[in-house]
C-alpha cells in the first residue's frame, strides 16, 4: 500500500527545494512555470497584431453587416485571448502540475456563468417589469 | 513492528517509490518549501479572482451598456483611431516586457532595467491616451453621471486603467529594486508576477476594445 | 469659515453623529467603554502589551492565527446574538397598539447589523479560523503558503468588524436589510453614514477573506506533506478547499458590487439608481452571484468537521470517502447555478425560474448523499457520545429539516407564498445554526485539546449543548408556522394580537440560546481553571485518525519535527495501527518565517481609510492611502522574512514532549 505513495508529482514538486541553504531555496528549476523565447514572444506579438487589426479595420470599414461583423470580432477576440494565454502568459497544462489551468478553466467556467447567466436574467427581469424602459424603441411609445 | 526509517535526506531522489519489500517510511527529513514554491499559483490565483472583478463589471456593461437615458450613444461618442493607438500601446508594452523577461532569463540586469523602462513608458502612454479620452468625454458633458451606459463604460474601462497605474507603480518598485539587489531570486520571482499581470490586463483589454469600443460601435 | 474648518477636519462627522439621545446605545457604550478600560488596565497592570504584539499580533503562525480568528468569531457572536435577543424582545412585545421599546430607525439597524456581523465577522471568522488552524496540521505543513498574507487577512478581517463596532457608537449603520438592496441603499434613500460602514467594513474584510482563500488555497495544493495525494487528503481538507475555492471565485463579486454602489453614492453614477437607466435588480442579481456561494462557503467547512468527528467518535474509517469528496466539488460547481432562487419574485419568468427551481432541487441531492454517508459511518460504529458527536448528531437531524423546508422554497410557486416571510427567516436558521453553529461547536469541542492540551469541562458543554438545541427549536419553530400564516420579515410592530403567543415562545427559545451561549462561556473558564483535570499530554485524546492527532498539544511552532509520509486517508490512524514510533534523534534547526508587524499596520491604516471614506474626512483618506501604499512598498524592500529554528530548541522541545509521554505510559 505504500509502493507508489512517493511516484505523486505533487510530492516531488513541493520538496523540490529542501530549506538547506537559507534564502537560496528558489532555485531556478521551473518554480514559477515555463518561460518563452524570442521566438515565440514574436509569434505571439504578429499574431495579436493581426488578430487586433483585422476586427479594426472591419468595424472601422463597415465591410461586412453587423451581425457578422460581431460574430466575427467575438470569435477573434477569443482566438486573440487564446494566443494572448499560450504565448504571452506561457499557459499550458503543465505548469503548477496543471493546476494554473485548472484555476483557468474553472474561473472560466463561472465567469461564463456569471455574464451569462446575469444577461439571460436581467433580459428577462426587463422584459416582464420594465416593459419598453430598455428597448431601442422607447421613443415610440406614448 | 516499530520500523521507523529515515531513509530520506532530501533531494529528489528520495521521492523515488521504496521497494514493496521496505517497512513503510512515516516521515522524512527534508523541509517544506515556504513561500517560494507557492508565489507563482498563488498569484495566478490572484489573477483569477481579479478576472472576476472585470467579470463582474463587463456584464453589468453588458447589461446597462444600451441604457442611455437619452444621452449619448456609443456611435456619437468613441473614436476608434485613438482605440485603436491605445491599443498599440499596450500591445508593445506588452511584447517589451517579454523581452525584460527574456533579459532576465540570460542574466543581464541593465537590458532588463531598460526594456522595463521602455514598458514603463508605454504603459504611461496607455495611461495618457485614456486619460485623454475621459477628459474629452467629461468635457463634452458624456460623463459617468451622465447615463447608466456611461457609468458602466467609465467604471470598466477606468478599472482596467487603474490596474495599469498600480502596474506602473509596481513596475517602477520593481526597477528600484532590481537596481539596488540585482536579479536575484526573489526579484526574479517578483518580475514573474508582475509579468503575469501585465499580460493578464492586456488580455482584459482584448475583451475592452472588442465589447465595448467595437460592439458599441456597430449598435 | 470655522464651518469650512471643521468641514475639512471632520468631514461629515459632528456631535449631533454620537447618538447619546438613545439611552440604549449610551448605556452599552458605557458597559463597552467599562470594560475596555478594566482590559486594557489588566494587560498594562500584568505588563501584556509586549507579549500580546510580539508573540500573538504581529505572528504569522497558522495556529495562533487561527485562535485569534476564533476570539473574533466569539466576541462578535456575543455581539450579533444581542441584536438578535433584542428583536425578539422587541417582537414579542410590540401588540395591541405598543410600539415596543426600538423606534424604527434603531431597529431597522439592530436586524441589518445582526445579519451582517452573524455572517461576516461571526461565522466567516469561525470557519476561516478552524480553516486555519486545522488543515496545515492536517495535511502535514510547517505553516501555510504565505503565512505573512495569513497575518494580513486576520486583521483586515478584524478592521472590518472595527468599522462596524464603531457604528455603534459614532453615526449609525445601514436600515436596509443585510444585503443593502439599492434603491434604499442608494444615495437618496439612504443619505447618511450607515451604508457607507456597511460598505467598508465589507470592503477591508473582503479583502482579508478573499486573500485568506488564496493562502489556503495555495498551502492546500503545494503544502501536503508527502504521498499525500489529494484523494488522500482529510476530508476536512477538502471541504476546506472547496470553500477556499469559493471563496476566492465568489469574493471578488461581492467586492465589485460594492464598488458599484459606492460609486452611485460618492460619484453620482447611475448603476443602480431607478433613473438615467440605472438598474436596481442587476445589484440583486450580482449580490446574489455571491450571496449562493456564500452560503456554502460557510457550510461546506462543517461539513468537513461532521466528516471527521463522525469518523473519530465511531472509530471506523468514513463511509465512501470518495462519494464523500465527489458531493463536495459537485456542491462547489453547482452553488454557482442556483443564485436566481434568492429573487424568484422578481419576475423573471417561467422558464427561467424554473431553470434555477430545478438546479436548486439538484443541489440537495449531493448534500442527501452526505448524510447518507455519515449514517452509514455510525452503522455498526462503536459510537463515542462526546460533545463533538452529541452535536454532530443535532446537525443530523435538524439540517434536514433546514434542507427539507429548503427544498420547499425552492419550489417557484411555492416560494411566491412564502418568500420574504418568517418561514425563510426559519428556514435560513433552521440550516445556518443547524448546519454551520453546530458544526462550529462541534470543531470547537474537537479540535480545543489539541490548540490548548487540555479537554472542555463536559458538563457545563452538556449544558450549552442542551440549552442551544432545545432554543433553537423553541426559538424557531413558531416562526416557521408563522411564515406559512402570512407573516413577513423585518416587521417592528404587529396588528393581530392572535400571533403574539408565537412571538413570545420564540422569545422564550431566544433566551434558552442565551444560557446556551453563558454556559459555554462558563465552561470555559470552568475548564480553563480545572486545565490539570482535563490535561491531555498524549497529544491525541480521541483516539484520532488524521495528522493534526500526531503531534503534540499545543503543537510545536514548527509543527511536526520531521515532516510526515503518509500511506492512507486516515494517516495518523494507519501509523498508529502499523505500530509507528516516534523518531528520538536526528533533529535539524527548522526553517520558519519571522513575525512581522506590518500586517496590523497595514489593516490598521485600512480601517482609517475606511472611516475617513464613511464620514467624508478627504485628508485623512487621501494620507491614509498614501500611508497604504508606502508601507505595503517598503515592506517589499525587506527580503529577509525568514530565519531557522536553532536544533537545540527542537530537541529541547521534543524531549519534552517524548518525557511527557513517557509519564503518560
Amino acid at each position: 500500500m505504500s509502493t507508489h505513495a512517493h511516484g505523486d508529482h505533487h510530492a516531488h514538486q513541493g520538496h523540490g527545494h529542501g530549506g538547506h541553504g537559507g534564502h537560496g531555496h528558489v532555485d531556478h528549476d521551473h518554480v514559477e512555470g515555463a518561460h518563452g523565447t524570442f521566438g515565440s514572444y514574436m509569434t505571439g506579438f504578429v499574431l495579436s497584431v493581426i488578430l487586433t487589426v483585422i476586427p479594426f479595420w472591419l468595424v472601422m470599414t463597415g465591410t461586412l453587416d453587423n451581425t457578422t461583423t460581431t460574430a466575427v470580432i467575438l470569435g477573434l477576440a477569443v482566438v486573440q485571448i487564446l494566443v494572448h494565454m499560450v504565448y504571452f502568459l506561457h499557459m499550458n497544462g503543465r505548469v503548477e502540475g496543471g493546476w494554473s489551468m485548472l484555476a483557468m478553466i474553472f474561473t472560466i467556467i463561472v465567469v461564463v456563468i456569471m455574464f451569462a447567466g446575469s444577461l439571460w436574467v436581467m433580459y428577462h427581469m426587463n422584459h416582464n417589469m420594465m416593459p419598453g424602459m430598455t428597448t431601442p424603441d422607447m421613443s415610440k411609445l406614448p | 513492528m516499530t520500523t521507523t526509517v529515515e531513509a530520506m535526506h532530501g533531494g529528489h531522489a528520495g521521492h523515488d517509490a521504496p521497494r514493496d519489500a521496505t517497512p513503510p517510511v512515516f516521515h522524512v527529513r527534508d523541509e517544506h518549501a515556504h513561500e517560494a514554491g507557492s508565489t507563482a499559483l498563488g498569484f495566478w490565483i490572484y489573477l483569477m479572482s481579479d478576472c472576476l472583478i472585470f467579470a463582474v463589471l463587463f456584464a453589468t456593461y453588458g447589461v446597462l451598456g444600451t441604457s442611455y437615458a437619452a444621452g449619448p450613444t456609443p456611435k456619437e461618442l468613441f473614436d476608434l483611431p485613438l482605440v485603436a493607438l491605445n491599443t498599440a500601446m499596450l500591445l508593445f508594452s506588452s511584447i517589451t516586457y517579454g523581452f525584460a523577461m527574456l533579459a532576465m532569463e540570460k542574466g543581464r540586469t541593465a537590458q532588463t532595467q531598460g526594456w522595463l523602462a521602455v514598458t514603463l513608458l508605454f504603459g504611461l502612454a496607455f495611461l495618457g491616451i485614456e486619460l485623454y479620452e475621459f477628459a474629452h468625454l467629461i468635457h463634452q458633458g458624456a460623463g459617468p453621471g451622465r447615463s447608466a451606459f456611461l457609468s458602466a463604460f467609465f467604471t470598466l474601462v477606468g478599472t482596467h486603467g487603474l490596474h495599469v497605474t498600480f502596474g506602473s507603480v509596481w513596475l517602477v518598485t520593481l526597477m528600484v529594486q532590481v537596481a539596488r539587489r540585482g536579479l536575484i531570486p526573489a526579484n526574479r520571482r517578483r518580475l514573474m508576477c508582475l509579468s503575469m499581470f501585465w499580460h493578464f490586463l492586456d488580455v482584459i483589454w482584448i475583451g475592452v476594445f472588442t465589447y465595448v469600443y467595437l460592439m458599441g460601435m456597430l449598435r | 469659515m470655522l464651518e469650512t474648518l471643521t468641514t475639512f477636519l471632520f468631514g461629515r462627522l459632528s456631535l449631533e453623529s454620537f447618538p447619546y439621545h438613545e439611552p440604549i446605545l449610551v448605556a452599552t457604550f458605557a458597559a463597552v467603554m467599562l470594560g475596555g478600560i478594566a482590559l486594557v488596565a489588566a494587560l498594562s497592570y500584568f505588563k501584556l502589551w509586549g507579549y500580546l504584539w510580539k508573540e500573538w499580533f504581529t505572528t504569522v503562525d497558522h495556529k495562533r492565527i487561527g485562535i485569534m480568528y476564533m476570539i473574533l468569531g466569539l466576541i462578535m457572536l456575543l455581539r450579533g446574538f444581542a441584536d438578535a435577543i433584542m428583536m425578539r424582545a422587541q417582537q414579542a412585545i410590540a401588540f395591541n397598539g405598543s410600539e415596543g421599546y426600538l423606534n424604527a430607525h434603531h431597529y431597522d439597524q439592530v436586524f441589518t447589523a445582526h445579519g451582517v456581523i452573524m455572517i461576516f465577522f461571526v461565522a466567516m471568522p469561525l470557519v476561516t479560523g478552524l480553516m486555519n488552524y486545522v488543515v496545515p496540521l492536517q495535511i502535514g505543513a510547517r505553516d501555510v503558503s504565505f503565512p505573512f498574507l495569513n497575518n494580513f487577512s486576520f486583521w483586515m478581517t478584524v478592521g472590518g468588524a472595527v468599522l462596524i463596532m464603531i457604528s455603534l457608537f459614532v453615526g449609525e449603520f445601514a436600515r436596509t436589510g443585510w444585503l443593502a438592496y439599492p434603491p434604499l441603499s442608494g444615495i437618496e434613500a439612504s443619505p447618511d453614514v450607515g451604508v457607507d460602514y456597511y460598505i467598508w467594513a465589507l470592503q477591508v474584510a473582503g479583502v482579508g477573506t478573499t486573500l485568506s482563500g488564496i493562502n489556503l488555497i495555495c498551502t492546500i495544493v503545494k503544502m501536503r506533506a508527502p504521498g499525500m495525494t489529494m484523494m488522500k487528503m482529510p476530508v476536512f481538507t477538502w471541504t476546506s478547499l472547496c470553500t477556499n475555492v469559493l471563496i476566492v471565485a465568489s469574493f471578488p463579486v461581492l467586492t465589485a458590487v460594492l464598488v458599484l454602489l459606492s460609486l452611485d453614492r460618492y460619484v453620482g453614477t447611475h448603476f443602480f439608481t431607478s433613473d438615467m437607466g440605472g438598474n436596481p435588480m442587476m445589484y440583486v442579481n450580482l449580490i446574489w452571484i455571491w450571496g449562493h456561494p456564500e452560503v456554502y462557503i460557510l457550510i461546506l467547512p462543517c461539513f468537513g468537521i461532521f466528516s471527521e468527528v463522525t469518523s473519530t467518535f465511531c472509530g471506523k474509517k468514513l463511509f465512501g470517502y470518495t462519494s464523500m469528496v465527489y458531493a463536495t466539488v459537485v456542491i462547489t460547481i453547482l452553488s454557482y447555478l442556483v443564485w436566481l432562487h434568492h429573487f424568484f419574485t422578481m419576475g423573471s419568468g417561467a422558464s427561467v425560474n424554473s431553470f434555477f427551481g430545478i438546479t436548486t432541487m439538484i443541489i440537495s441531492i449531493p448534500t442527501g448523499a452526505k448524510i447518507f454517508n455519515w449514517l452509514f459511518t455510525m452503522y455498526r460504529g462503536r459510537i463515542r457520545f462526546e460533545l463533538p458527536m452529541m452535536w454532530t448528531i443535532a446537525f443530523m437531524l435538524t439540517f434536514v429539516i433546514g434542507g427539507m423546508t429548503g427544498v420547499l422554497l425552492a419550489v417557484p410557486p411555492a416560494d411566491f407564498v412564502l418568500h420574504n416571510s418568517l418561514f425563510l427567516i426559519a428556514h435560513f436558521h433552521n440550516v445556518i445554526i443547524g448546519g454551520v453553529l453546530f458544526g462550529l461547536f462541534a470543531g470547537i469541542y474537537y479540535w480545543w485539546p489539541k490548540a490548548f492540551g487540555f479537554r472542555l469541562d463536559p458538563f457545563w458543554g452538556k449544558v450549552s449543548f442542551w440549552f442551544w438545541v432545545i432554543g433553537f427549536y423553541v426559538a424557531f419553530m413558531p416562526l416557521y408556522v408563522l411564515g406559512l400564516m402570512g407573516v413577513t420579515r423585518r416587521l417592528r410592530v404587529f396588528e393581530d394580537p392572535s400571533l403574539q403567543i408565537w412571538f413570545q415562545i420564540a422569545a422564550v427559545g431566544a433566551v434558552m440560546i442565551a444560557i446556551g451561549i453563558g454556559a459555554f462561556l462558563v465552561q470555559i473558564a470552568v475548564s480553563v481553571l480545572k486545565r490539570n483535570r482535563y490535561v491531555d499530554v498524549t497529544g491525541d485524546p480521541w483516539d484520532g485518525r488524521t495528522l493534526e492527532w500526531a503531534t503534540s498539544s499545543p503543537p510545536p511552532g514548527y509543527n511536526f519535527a520531521f515532516t510526515p509520509v503518509i500511506h492512507d486517508n486516515d494517516a495518523w490512524w494507519d501509523m498508529k495501527k502499523r505500530g509507528y514510533a516516534r523518531p528520538l534523534e536526528g533533529y535539524r534547526p527548522i526553517h520558519m518565517p519571522a513575525n512581522t508587524g506590518t500586517g496590523v499596520i497595514l489593516a490598521g491604516i485600512s480601517t482609517a481609510l475606511g472611516f475617513a471614506l464613511v464620514w467624508h474626512i478627504w485628508w485623512l483618506a487621501a494620507l491614509s492611502f498614501i500611508g497604504l501604499l508606502v508601507v505595503a512598498i517598503s515592506h517589499t524592500f525587506n527580503y529577509n522574512r525568514d530565519f531557522h529554528i536553532p536544533v537545540e530548541e527542537v530537541v529541547a522541545t521534543e524531549n519534552e514532549r517524548t518525557r511527557l509521554l513517557a509519564g503518560q505510559v
